[in-house]
Protein backbone atom coordinates (compact mmCIF):
# COMPACT_ATOMS: atom_id res chain seq x y z
CA UNK A 1 0.00 0.00 0.00
CA UNK A 2 1.74 3.06 -0.81
CA UNK A 3 0.83 6.76 -0.10
CA UNK A 4 1.45 9.97 -2.27
CA UNK A 5 1.94 12.78 0.09
CA UNK A 6 1.69 15.97 -1.93
CA UNK A 7 3.67 18.56 -0.96
CA UNK A 8 2.98 22.17 0.21
CA UNK A 9 5.69 24.68 -0.56
CA UNK A 10 6.53 27.65 -2.20
CA UNK A 11 9.13 26.36 -4.92
CA UNK A 12 11.98 27.84 -2.57
CA UNK A 13 11.42 26.03 0.84
CA UNK A 14 9.10 23.39 1.99
CA UNK A 15 5.94 24.72 4.17
CA UNK A 16 6.51 23.11 7.45
CA UNK A 17 2.35 21.35 7.12
CA UNK A 18 4.02 18.88 4.64
CA UNK A 19 5.64 17.27 7.88
CA UNK A 20 2.49 16.91 9.92
CA UNK A 21 0.70 15.27 6.60
CA UNK A 22 3.52 12.86 6.52
CA UNK A 23 3.40 11.51 10.03
CA UNK A 24 -0.80 11.35 9.05
CA UNK A 25 0.43 9.04 5.87
CA UNK A 26 2.86 7.03 8.54
CA UNK A 27 -0.29 5.89 10.80
CA UNK A 28 -1.75 4.53 7.34
CA UNK A 29 1.08 2.70 5.96
CA UNK A 30 4.84 2.63 5.01
CA UNK A 31 5.85 3.36 1.36
CA UNK A 32 5.23 6.88 1.65
CA UNK A 33 6.36 8.86 -1.69
CA UNK A 34 6.03 12.89 -1.69
CA UNK A 35 5.08 14.80 -4.75
CA UNK A 36 6.74 18.57 -5.44
CA UNK A 37 5.26 20.29 -8.21
CA UNK A 38 6.40 23.21 -8.79
CA UNK A 39 9.10 25.70 -11.09
CA UNK A 40 12.67 25.72 -10.08
CA UNK A 41 11.22 23.80 -6.91
CA UNK A 42 14.73 22.25 -6.41
CA UNK A 43 14.99 23.62 -2.78
CA UNK A 44 11.44 22.44 -1.60
CA UNK A 45 11.96 18.51 -3.25
CA UNK A 46 15.19 18.83 -0.82
CA UNK A 47 13.44 20.03 1.90
CA UNK A 48 11.13 16.82 1.03
CA UNK A 49 13.96 14.15 0.91
CA UNK A 50 15.35 15.30 4.23
CA UNK A 51 11.28 14.13 5.67
CA UNK A 52 11.84 11.13 7.65
CA UNK A 53 10.08 8.36 6.64
CA UNK A 54 9.74 9.09 3.55
CA UNK A 55 10.33 6.56 0.61
CA UNK A 56 10.98 8.96 -2.29
CA UNK A 57 10.12 12.05 -3.68
CA UNK A 58 8.93 12.78 -7.24
CA UNK A 59 10.03 16.75 -8.51
CA UNK A 60 7.53 17.81 -11.18
CA UNK A 61 9.59 20.78 -12.13
CA UNK A 62 7.30 22.58 -15.07
CA UNK A 63 6.29 26.09 -15.60
CA UNK A 64 2.83 25.42 -15.47
CA UNK A 65 3.21 24.47 -11.69
CA UNK A 66 5.21 27.53 -10.61
CA UNK A 67 2.32 28.83 -8.72
CA UNK A 68 0.39 25.65 -8.08
CA UNK A 69 -3.01 26.34 -10.28
CA UNK A 70 -5.15 23.90 -8.90
CA UNK A 71 -6.39 23.09 -13.19
CA UNK A 72 -2.55 22.00 -13.66
CA UNK A 73 -1.65 20.40 -10.51
CA UNK A 74 -4.96 18.32 -10.31
CA UNK A 75 -4.18 16.40 -13.95
CA UNK A 76 -0.37 15.81 -12.62
CA UNK A 77 -1.91 14.43 -9.25
CA UNK A 78 -4.20 12.56 -10.44
CA UNK A 79 -2.52 10.48 -12.65
CA UNK A 80 0.11 9.72 -10.50
CA UNK A 81 -2.35 9.20 -7.97
CA UNK A 82 -4.27 5.86 -9.79
CA UNK A 83 -0.93 4.25 -8.95
CA UNK A 84 -1.51 5.09 -4.92
CA UNK A 85 -4.29 3.55 -2.38
CA UNK A 86 -4.39 7.57 -1.16
CA UNK A 87 -3.17 10.60 -1.79
CA UNK A 88 -2.77 12.89 1.32
CA UNK A 89 -2.29 16.81 1.28
CA UNK A 90 -2.14 19.25 3.71
CA UNK A 91 -5.39 21.15 4.64
CA UNK A 92 -4.34 24.54 3.68
CA UNK A 93 -5.96 27.05 1.20
CA UNK A 94 -3.77 24.92 -1.68
CA UNK A 95 -4.53 21.71 -0.26
CA UNK A 96 -7.95 22.72 -0.21
CA UNK A 97 -8.54 23.87 -3.39
CA UNK A 98 -6.52 20.83 -5.41
CA UNK A 99 -7.32 17.87 -3.58
CA UNK A 100 -11.26 17.79 -3.94
CA UNK A 101 -10.33 18.70 -7.97
CA UNK A 102 -7.70 15.58 -7.72
CA UNK A 103 -10.67 13.25 -5.91
CA UNK A 104 -13.35 14.47 -8.85
CA UNK A 105 -10.86 13.02 -11.44
CA UNK A 106 -10.38 9.92 -10.06
CA UNK A 107 -14.20 9.84 -9.35
CA UNK A 108 -13.82 9.33 -5.58
CA UNK A 109 -15.17 10.63 -2.24
CA UNK A 110 -13.25 13.09 -0.81
CA UNK A 111 -12.56 13.15 3.17
CA UNK A 112 -11.53 16.41 4.35
CA UNK A 113 -9.42 18.08 7.18
CA UNK A 114 -8.94 14.93 9.03
CA UNK A 115 -7.74 14.53 12.67
CA UNK A 116 -7.15 11.06 13.35
CA UNK A 117 -6.11 7.77 11.49
CA UNK A 118 -8.21 4.85 13.22
CA UNK A 119 -7.11 2.18 10.51
CA UNK A 120 -6.56 2.38 6.53
CA UNK A 121 -10.05 3.20 5.77
CA UNK A 122 -10.97 4.94 8.65
CA UNK A 123 -10.52 8.80 9.70
CA UNK A 124 -12.21 11.34 12.51
CA UNK A 125 -13.02 14.39 11.31
CA UNK A 126 -14.71 17.74 12.36
CA UNK A 127 -18.29 18.35 11.67
CA UNK A 128 -20.78 21.32 12.53
CA UNK A 129 -17.77 23.53 13.31
CA UNK A 130 -16.18 21.51 15.42
CA UNK A 131 -18.94 21.04 17.44
CA UNK A 132 -19.25 17.12 16.69
CA UNK A 133 -16.53 14.62 15.45
CA UNK A 134 -17.21 11.98 12.83
CA UNK A 135 -15.64 8.77 12.63
CA UNK A 136 -16.37 8.05 8.77
CA UNK A 137 -14.99 4.90 6.84
CA UNK A 138 -14.12 4.77 2.64
CA UNK A 139 -14.54 1.97 0.68
CA UNK A 140 -13.22 3.98 -2.48
CA UNK A 141 -10.35 2.33 -3.88
CA UNK A 142 -8.13 5.44 -3.84
CA UNK A 143 -8.73 7.28 -0.53
CA UNK A 144 -7.78 10.98 -1.18
CA UNK A 145 -7.53 13.21 1.78
CA UNK A 146 -6.67 16.41 3.55
CA UNK A 147 -4.80 16.39 6.62
CA UNK A 148 -5.65 19.19 9.21
CA UNK A 149 -2.25 19.95 10.72
CA UNK A 150 -2.69 20.27 14.43
CA UNK A 151 -3.74 17.19 14.67
CA UNK A 152 -0.92 15.44 14.38
CA UNK A 153 2.79 16.39 15.29
CA UNK A 154 5.83 17.34 12.24
CA UNK A 155 7.76 14.10 11.75
CA UNK A 156 11.22 14.72 12.23
CA UNK A 157 13.54 15.67 9.50
CA UNK A 158 17.12 14.16 9.24
CA UNK A 159 16.33 11.38 6.68
CA UNK A 160 17.66 11.40 3.15
CA UNK A 161 15.12 9.94 0.32
CA UNK A 162 15.86 9.92 -3.20
CA UNK A 163 14.33 12.36 -5.34
CA UNK A 164 13.32 11.24 -8.98
CA UNK A 165 11.97 13.69 -11.72
CA UNK A 166 9.43 13.37 -13.69
CA UNK A 167 8.74 14.76 -17.00
CA UNK A 168 4.98 15.64 -16.72
CA UNK A 169 3.73 18.67 -18.16
CA UNK A 170 -0.43 19.23 -17.44
CA UNK A 171 -1.10 22.42 -18.72
CA UNK A 172 -5.14 23.03 -18.69
CA UNK A 173 -4.91 26.34 -20.03
CA UNK A 174 -8.07 27.74 -19.01
CA UNK A 175 -6.09 29.80 -16.03
CA UNK A 176 -3.45 32.22 -15.07
CA UNK A 177 -1.42 33.56 -11.99
CA UNK A 178 -2.27 37.37 -12.31
CA UNK A 179 -0.62 38.57 -8.94
CA UNK A 180 -0.56 37.86 -5.09
CA UNK A 181 -0.19 40.26 -1.96
CA UNK A 182 1.60 38.15 0.51
CA UNK A 183 1.21 39.59 4.00
CA UNK A 184 4.47 40.44 5.96
CA UNK A 185 5.45 39.42 8.84
CA UNK A 186 8.21 38.87 11.17
CA UNK A 187 6.46 37.21 13.71
CA UNK A 188 6.03 33.04 13.60
CA UNK A 189 3.52 31.65 11.11
CA UNK A 190 0.18 31.69 13.00
CA UNK A 191 -0.57 28.12 12.46
CA UNK A 192 2.93 26.32 13.87
CA UNK A 193 3.69 29.17 16.61
CA UNK A 194 3.70 27.35 20.11
CA UNK A 195 1.60 31.10 21.41
CA UNK A 196 -0.90 33.08 19.82
CA UNK A 197 -2.59 36.05 21.03
CA UNK A 198 -5.51 37.11 19.38
CA UNK A 199 -7.77 40.38 18.87
CA UNK A 200 -11.67 40.90 18.58
CA UNK A 201 -14.07 42.72 18.49
CA UNK A 202 -13.31 44.67 21.86
CA UNK A 203 -9.74 45.99 20.92
CA UNK A 204 -11.91 48.73 19.37
CA UNK A 205 -9.94 49.82 16.27
CA UNK A 206 -6.82 48.60 14.05
CA UNK A 207 -4.29 50.92 15.86
CA UNK A 208 -5.13 48.97 19.61
CA UNK A 209 -3.51 45.88 18.22
CA UNK A 210 0.08 47.33 18.86
CA UNK A 211 -0.72 46.57 22.59
CA UNK A 212 -1.23 42.80 21.19
CA UNK A 213 1.74 42.78 19.15
CA UNK A 214 4.40 44.62 22.21
CA UNK A 215 2.67 41.25 24.31
CA UNK A 216 3.30 38.91 21.70
CA UNK A 217 6.72 40.17 21.04
CA UNK A 218 7.74 39.68 24.67
CA UNK A 219 5.95 35.97 24.12
CA UNK A 220 7.80 34.97 20.65
CA UNK A 221 4.29 34.63 19.93
CA UNK A 222 2.30 34.90 16.61
CA UNK A 223 -1.03 37.31 16.30
CA UNK A 224 -4.11 36.07 15.15
CA UNK A 225 -7.69 37.86 15.20
CA UNK A 226 -11.64 37.09 15.06
CA UNK A 227 -13.94 37.67 12.44
CA UNK A 228 -15.44 40.60 13.85
CA UNK A 229 -11.88 42.39 14.09
CA UNK A 230 -11.24 41.42 10.30
CA UNK A 231 -14.38 42.43 8.97
CA UNK A 232 -14.14 45.88 11.22
CA UNK A 233 -11.11 46.29 8.78
CA UNK A 234 -8.54 46.25 12.33
CA UNK A 235 -6.72 43.64 10.82
CA UNK A 236 -5.95 41.42 7.43
CA UNK A 237 -8.16 38.44 6.98
CA UNK A 238 -5.20 36.22 7.08
CA UNK A 239 -5.23 36.36 10.73
CA UNK A 240 -8.52 35.16 10.83
CA UNK A 241 -8.66 32.39 13.07
CA UNK A 242 -12.01 29.74 13.09
CA UNK A 243 -14.10 27.60 10.88
CA UNK A 244 -13.35 29.88 7.74
CA UNK A 245 -9.84 31.28 8.95
CA UNK A 246 -7.40 29.17 10.60
CA UNK A 247 -7.25 26.17 12.59
CA UNK A 248 -4.64 26.66 15.39
CA UNK A 249 -3.97 24.52 18.58
CA UNK A 250 -0.81 26.25 19.83
CA UNK A 251 0.26 25.70 23.32
CA UNK A 252 -1.32 28.88 24.62
CA UNK A 253 -3.40 31.15 23.42
CA UNK A 254 -4.77 33.77 24.28
CA UNK A 255 -7.78 35.72 23.52
CA UNK A 256 -8.36 39.30 23.91
CA UNK A 257 -12.06 41.35 24.02
CA UNK A 258 -13.13 38.18 21.84
CA UNK A 259 -16.62 36.98 22.98
CA UNK A 260 -16.41 33.20 21.95
CA UNK A 261 -18.50 32.73 19.76
CA UNK A 262 -19.08 29.05 17.55
CA UNK A 263 -17.14 30.06 14.87
CA UNK A 264 -13.98 30.97 16.51
CA UNK A 265 -13.89 28.47 19.28
CA UNK A 266 -13.61 26.20 15.61
CA UNK A 267 -10.52 27.70 15.30
CA UNK A 268 -8.56 27.76 18.68
CA UNK A 269 -10.91 25.22 20.77
CA UNK A 270 -7.75 22.20 20.66
CA UNK A 271 -5.41 24.82 22.18
CA UNK A 272 -3.46 23.33 25.26
CA UNK A 273 -4.09 26.41 27.91
CA UNK A 274 -6.37 29.11 26.71
CA UNK A 275 -6.53 32.67 28.30
CA UNK A 276 -9.30 34.99 28.05
CA UNK A 277 -9.49 38.43 28.91
CA UNK A 278 -12.76 40.28 28.64
CA UNK A 279 -14.51 42.74 30.56
CA UNK A 280 -18.12 40.97 29.93
CA UNK A 281 -17.85 38.31 32.47
CA UNK A 282 -20.67 36.57 30.94
CA UNK A 283 -18.79 36.01 27.67
CA UNK A 284 -18.94 32.54 26.06
CA UNK A 285 -15.11 32.59 26.23
CA UNK A 286 -14.78 32.31 29.58
CA UNK A 287 -16.55 28.64 29.46
CA UNK A 288 -13.37 27.27 27.38
CA UNK A 289 -10.41 29.15 29.00
CA UNK A 290 -8.34 27.62 31.64
CA UNK A 291 -7.37 30.98 33.20
CA UNK A 292 -10.26 34.12 32.78
CA UNK A 293 -9.61 37.40 33.58
CA UNK A 294 -12.37 39.82 33.94
CA UNK A 295 -10.95 43.39 33.14
CA UNK A 296 -10.51 46.44 30.53
CA UNK A 297 -8.25 44.67 28.30
CA UNK A 298 -6.93 48.52 27.67
CA UNK A 299 -5.17 47.82 31.35
CA UNK A 300 -4.84 44.51 31.42
CA UNK A 301 -2.59 43.85 28.32
CA UNK A 302 0.04 46.33 28.61
CA UNK A 303 -0.25 45.31 32.21
CA UNK A 304 0.52 41.58 31.49
CA UNK A 305 3.21 42.65 28.77
CA UNK A 306 4.70 44.76 31.62
CA UNK A 307 5.01 41.41 33.89
CA UNK A 308 6.88 39.12 31.61
CA UNK B 1 -24.61 35.95 -19.47
CA UNK B 2 -26.15 33.08 -17.07
CA UNK B 3 -25.37 32.61 -14.10
CA UNK B 4 -25.90 29.64 -12.15
CA UNK B 5 -25.82 29.30 -7.93
CA UNK B 6 -26.13 26.63 -5.73
CA UNK B 7 -27.55 26.90 -2.30
CA UNK B 8 -27.71 24.43 0.62
CA UNK B 9 -30.08 23.67 3.30
CA UNK B 10 -28.77 23.63 6.62
CA UNK B 11 -28.69 24.53 10.20
CA UNK B 12 -28.92 28.19 11.27
CA UNK B 13 -25.57 28.98 12.34
CA UNK B 14 -26.31 30.31 15.43
CA UNK B 15 -27.41 26.81 16.50
CA UNK B 16 -25.34 24.84 18.55
CA UNK B 17 -25.63 21.37 17.44
CA UNK B 18 -26.56 18.26 20.15
CA UNK B 19 -25.35 14.90 19.42
CA UNK B 20 -28.06 12.34 19.42
CA UNK B 21 -27.71 9.89 22.44
CA UNK B 22 -26.71 6.91 19.84
CA UNK B 23 -24.06 8.42 18.21
CA UNK B 24 -25.56 7.86 15.07
CA UNK B 25 -25.74 11.46 13.68
CA UNK B 26 -26.83 15.29 15.44
CA UNK B 27 -29.62 15.73 16.28
CA UNK B 28 -31.50 18.00 13.94
CA UNK B 29 -35.39 17.44 14.61
CA UNK B 30 -37.24 20.78 15.36
CA UNK B 31 -34.11 22.58 14.35
CA UNK B 32 -33.88 26.08 12.64
CA UNK B 33 -32.72 25.84 9.34
CA UNK B 34 -31.53 28.61 6.77
CA UNK B 35 -29.42 28.93 3.45
CA UNK B 36 -26.18 28.02 4.10
CA UNK B 37 -24.26 31.74 4.97
CA UNK B 38 -21.67 31.04 1.69
CA UNK B 39 -24.15 30.43 -0.25
CA UNK B 40 -26.15 33.85 0.73
CA UNK B 41 -23.04 34.91 -0.12
CA UNK B 42 -23.35 33.28 -3.42
CA UNK B 43 -26.59 34.70 -4.22
CA UNK B 44 -25.36 37.90 -3.31
CA UNK B 45 -23.08 38.28 -5.61
CA UNK B 46 -24.95 37.14 -8.90
CA UNK B 47 -27.20 39.49 -7.79
CA UNK B 48 -24.82 42.21 -7.75
CA UNK B 49 -23.56 41.12 -11.12
CA UNK B 50 -27.30 41.17 -12.73
CA UNK B 51 -27.52 44.88 -11.35
CA UNK B 52 -24.01 45.80 -12.75
CA UNK B 53 -25.61 44.47 -16.00
CA UNK B 54 -22.93 41.35 -16.45
CA UNK B 55 -25.26 39.01 -15.30
CA UNK B 56 -29.07 38.87 -17.53
CA UNK B 57 -30.54 35.74 -15.65
CA UNK B 58 -29.90 34.07 -12.49
CA UNK B 59 -30.59 30.21 -11.44
CA UNK B 60 -30.61 28.85 -7.98
CA UNK B 61 -30.75 24.87 -7.63
CA UNK B 62 -30.57 23.28 -4.30
CA UNK B 63 -30.82 19.28 -3.43
CA UNK B 64 -32.21 17.77 -1.04
CA UNK B 65 -35.81 16.63 0.44
CA UNK B 66 -38.92 18.77 -0.82
CA UNK B 67 -37.98 21.36 2.48
CA UNK B 68 -35.29 23.06 0.79
CA UNK B 69 -37.16 24.58 -1.55
CA UNK B 70 -37.82 27.03 1.01
CA UNK B 71 -34.05 27.77 0.41
CA UNK B 72 -34.74 27.94 -2.87
CA UNK B 73 -37.46 29.91 -2.46
CA UNK B 74 -35.51 32.72 -0.15
CA UNK B 75 -32.96 32.94 -2.64
CA UNK B 76 -36.02 34.19 -5.34
CA UNK B 77 -36.56 36.39 -2.99
CA UNK B 78 -33.10 38.23 -2.72
CA UNK B 79 -32.96 38.16 -6.79
CA UNK B 80 -32.67 35.35 -8.43
CA UNK B 81 -35.03 34.82 -11.59
CA UNK B 82 -35.74 30.94 -11.56
CA UNK B 83 -35.56 28.17 -9.11
CA UNK B 84 -34.49 24.37 -9.97
CA UNK B 85 -34.84 21.82 -7.37
CA UNK B 86 -33.19 17.99 -7.38
CA UNK B 87 -35.09 16.13 -5.24
CA UNK B 88 -34.05 13.12 -3.00
CA UNK B 89 -33.91 12.12 0.30
CA UNK B 90 -30.93 10.20 0.03
CA UNK B 91 -27.89 11.66 1.92
CA UNK B 92 -25.45 13.68 -0.71
CA UNK B 93 -22.08 13.46 -0.33
CA UNK B 94 -20.07 16.03 -2.55
CA UNK B 95 -19.10 14.20 -5.68
CA UNK B 96 -23.11 13.17 -5.82
CA UNK B 97 -23.65 17.17 -5.49
CA UNK B 98 -21.27 17.77 -8.04
CA UNK B 99 -22.23 15.23 -10.47
CA UNK B 100 -25.88 16.98 -10.34
CA UNK B 101 -24.53 19.86 -10.44
CA UNK B 102 -22.70 19.26 -13.58
CA UNK B 103 -25.93 17.51 -15.52
CA UNK B 104 -27.34 21.11 -14.86
CA UNK B 105 -24.61 22.96 -16.33
CA UNK B 106 -25.22 20.44 -18.98
CA UNK B 107 -28.69 21.77 -19.53
CA UNK B 108 -28.15 25.49 -18.70
CA UNK B 109 -25.23 26.06 -20.15
CA UNK B 110 -24.47 29.10 -17.84
CA UNK B 111 -20.89 31.26 -18.14
CA UNK B 112 -20.49 31.86 -14.44
CA UNK B 113 -21.13 29.12 -11.49
CA UNK B 114 -21.02 30.01 -7.79
CA UNK B 115 -21.16 27.96 -5.01
CA UNK B 116 -20.19 29.18 -1.51
CA UNK B 117 -16.74 27.60 -0.37
CA UNK B 118 -17.81 25.02 2.33
CA UNK B 119 -21.37 24.34 3.94
CA UNK B 120 -21.56 24.82 8.10
CA UNK B 121 -22.65 21.12 8.70
CA UNK B 122 -20.09 19.10 6.73
CA UNK B 123 -17.34 21.68 6.58
CA UNK B 124 -16.06 19.69 3.72
CA UNK B 125 -15.26 22.60 0.91
CA UNK B 126 -15.31 20.30 -1.71
CA UNK B 127 -18.19 20.47 -4.21
CA UNK B 128 -17.21 23.53 -6.50
CA UNK B 129 -14.21 22.47 -6.70
CA UNK B 130 -15.26 18.87 -7.73
CA UNK B 131 -18.17 20.67 -10.12
CA UNK B 132 -15.05 22.38 -11.89
CA UNK B 133 -13.35 19.25 -12.13
CA UNK B 134 -16.24 17.04 -13.65
CA UNK B 135 -16.91 20.23 -16.08
CA UNK B 136 -13.58 20.66 -17.08
CA UNK B 137 -13.61 24.00 -16.23
CA UNK B 138 -11.63 26.57 -14.12
CA UNK B 139 -12.13 27.31 -10.53
CA UNK B 140 -11.50 30.51 -8.21
CA UNK B 141 -12.64 29.51 -4.87
CA UNK B 142 -12.32 31.31 -1.33
CA UNK B 143 -13.07 34.30 -3.73
CA UNK B 144 -13.47 37.40 -2.72
CA UNK B 145 -13.69 39.99 -4.80
CA UNK B 146 -15.09 38.75 -8.67
CA UNK B 147 -14.82 41.08 -11.60
CA UNK B 148 -16.37 39.90 -15.43
CA UNK B 149 -13.86 41.74 -17.97
CA UNK B 150 -12.61 40.35 -21.61
CA UNK B 151 -14.54 37.96 -21.33
CA UNK B 152 -12.63 36.28 -18.12
CA UNK B 153 -13.40 36.30 -14.51
CA UNK B 154 -10.99 37.69 -12.51
CA UNK B 155 -10.57 36.42 -8.82
CA UNK B 156 -9.10 37.58 -6.08
CA UNK B 157 -8.61 34.49 -3.68
CA UNK B 158 -8.16 34.32 -0.14
CA UNK B 159 -4.99 32.38 0.58
CA UNK B 160 -3.09 31.93 3.45
CA UNK B 161 -0.43 34.23 3.68
CA UNK B 162 -2.74 36.66 1.84
CA UNK B 163 -4.78 37.43 -1.22
CA UNK B 164 -3.52 36.06 -4.87
CA UNK B 165 -5.31 37.09 -7.86
CA UNK B 166 -5.96 34.91 -11.15
CA UNK B 167 -7.29 35.07 -14.75
CA UNK B 168 -10.37 32.41 -15.61
CA UNK B 169 -11.44 31.39 -19.01
CA UNK B 170 -15.15 31.47 -18.90
CA UNK B 171 -17.57 29.54 -18.34
CA UNK B 172 -15.81 28.97 -15.02
CA UNK B 173 -16.57 27.90 -11.28
CA UNK B 174 -16.19 30.42 -8.28
CA UNK B 175 -16.40 29.77 -4.71
CA UNK B 176 -17.08 32.37 -2.02
CA UNK B 177 -15.09 33.78 1.13
CA UNK B 178 -16.99 35.47 3.80
CA UNK B 179 -15.54 38.56 2.66
CA UNK B 180 -16.93 38.50 -0.57
CA UNK B 181 -19.93 40.90 0.19
CA UNK B 182 -22.63 41.37 2.60
CA UNK B 183 -25.69 40.10 2.12
CA UNK B 184 -28.86 41.54 1.75
CA UNK B 185 -32.26 40.80 3.31
CA UNK B 186 -34.99 40.10 1.69
CA UNK B 187 -38.10 42.46 1.30
CA UNK B 188 -41.66 41.71 1.92
CA UNK B 189 -42.92 42.55 -1.05
CA UNK B 190 -40.09 40.51 -2.49
CA UNK B 191 -40.68 37.37 -0.88
CA UNK B 192 -44.20 37.90 -2.12
CA UNK B 193 -42.97 38.15 -5.64
CA UNK B 194 -40.54 35.35 -5.52
CA UNK B 195 -43.62 32.39 -4.53
CA UNK B 196 -44.41 33.65 -8.37
CA UNK B 197 -41.19 33.01 -9.83
CA UNK B 198 -40.98 29.71 -11.64
CA UNK B 199 -39.44 26.59 -9.38
CA UNK B 200 -38.67 23.48 -11.70
CA UNK B 201 -38.48 20.49 -9.78
CA UNK B 202 -36.12 17.18 -11.25
CA UNK B 203 -34.95 13.83 -9.83
CA UNK B 204 -31.17 12.68 -9.93
CA UNK B 205 -32.48 9.76 -12.80
CA UNK B 206 -34.20 12.43 -14.77
CA UNK B 207 -30.61 14.19 -15.04
CA UNK B 208 -29.12 10.56 -15.58
CA UNK B 209 -27.13 10.57 -12.32
CA UNK B 210 -26.90 7.91 -9.80
CA UNK B 211 -26.31 8.97 -6.22
CA UNK B 212 -24.11 7.15 -4.47
CA UNK B 213 -21.59 7.17 -1.42
CA UNK B 214 -18.32 4.94 -0.39
CA UNK B 215 -18.15 6.90 3.11
CA UNK B 216 -19.99 5.65 5.76
CA UNK B 217 -20.21 7.78 9.07
CA UNK B 218 -19.51 5.13 11.75
CA UNK B 219 -19.82 7.30 15.06
CA UNK B 220 -20.47 10.48 15.72
CA UNK B 221 -19.32 11.72 18.90
CA UNK B 222 -19.33 15.03 20.58
CA UNK B 223 -15.61 16.92 20.76
CA UNK B 224 -13.45 16.24 23.93
CA UNK B 225 -14.94 18.89 26.82
CA UNK B 226 -12.47 21.34 27.73
CA UNK B 227 -11.92 20.93 31.97
CA UNK B 228 -13.59 23.86 33.28
CA UNK B 229 -11.44 27.08 34.04
CA UNK B 230 -10.77 29.56 37.13
CA UNK B 231 -11.12 33.10 36.94
CA UNK B 232 -7.72 34.97 38.23
CA UNK B 233 -8.05 38.43 40.28
CA UNK B 234 -5.31 40.13 38.67
CA UNK B 235 -2.66 40.00 36.26
CA UNK B 236 -0.23 38.79 38.75
CA UNK B 237 -2.37 35.98 39.76
CA UNK B 238 -2.38 35.41 35.60
CA UNK B 239 1.26 35.44 35.45
CA UNK B 240 2.01 33.39 38.12
CA UNK B 241 -0.51 30.86 36.72
CA UNK B 242 0.74 30.54 33.23
CA UNK B 243 4.56 30.06 34.40
CA UNK B 244 3.79 27.71 38.00
CA UNK B 245 0.54 25.77 36.79
CA UNK B 246 0.36 25.67 33.48
CA UNK B 247 3.97 26.34 32.61
CA UNK B 248 3.79 27.38 29.13
CA UNK B 249 5.29 30.30 29.64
Amino acid sequence: MSILVVAEHNNSALNAATNNVVTAARAIGDDIHVLVAGSNCGAAAEGAAQIEGVAKVLVADNAAYEHQLAENTSLLIAELGKNYSHVLAAATTTGKNTMPRVAALLDVDQISDIVAVEDADTFKRPIYAGNAIATVQSSAPIKVITVRGTGFDPAATGGSAPIEALASAHDAATSAFVGEELAKSDRPELTAADIVVSGGRGMGNGENFEILYSLADKLGAAVGASRAAVDAGFVPNDMQVGQTGKIVAPQLYVAVGISGAIQHLAGMKDSKVIVAINKDEEAPIFQVADYGLVADLFEAVPDLAGKL
Amino acid sequence: MKVLVAVKRVIDYNVKVRVKADHSDVDLTNVKMAINPFCEIAVEEAVRLKEKGVASEIVVVSMGPKECQEQIRTALALGADRGIQVQTDEKLDSLSVAKLLKAIVDEEKPDLIVLGKQSIDSDNNQTGQMLAALAGLPQGTFASEVKVEDGKAVVTREIDGGLQTVALNLPAVVTTDLRLNEPRYASLPNIMKAKRKPLDVKSPAELGVEVASTITTLKVEPPAERQAGIKVGSVDELVEKLKNEAKVI
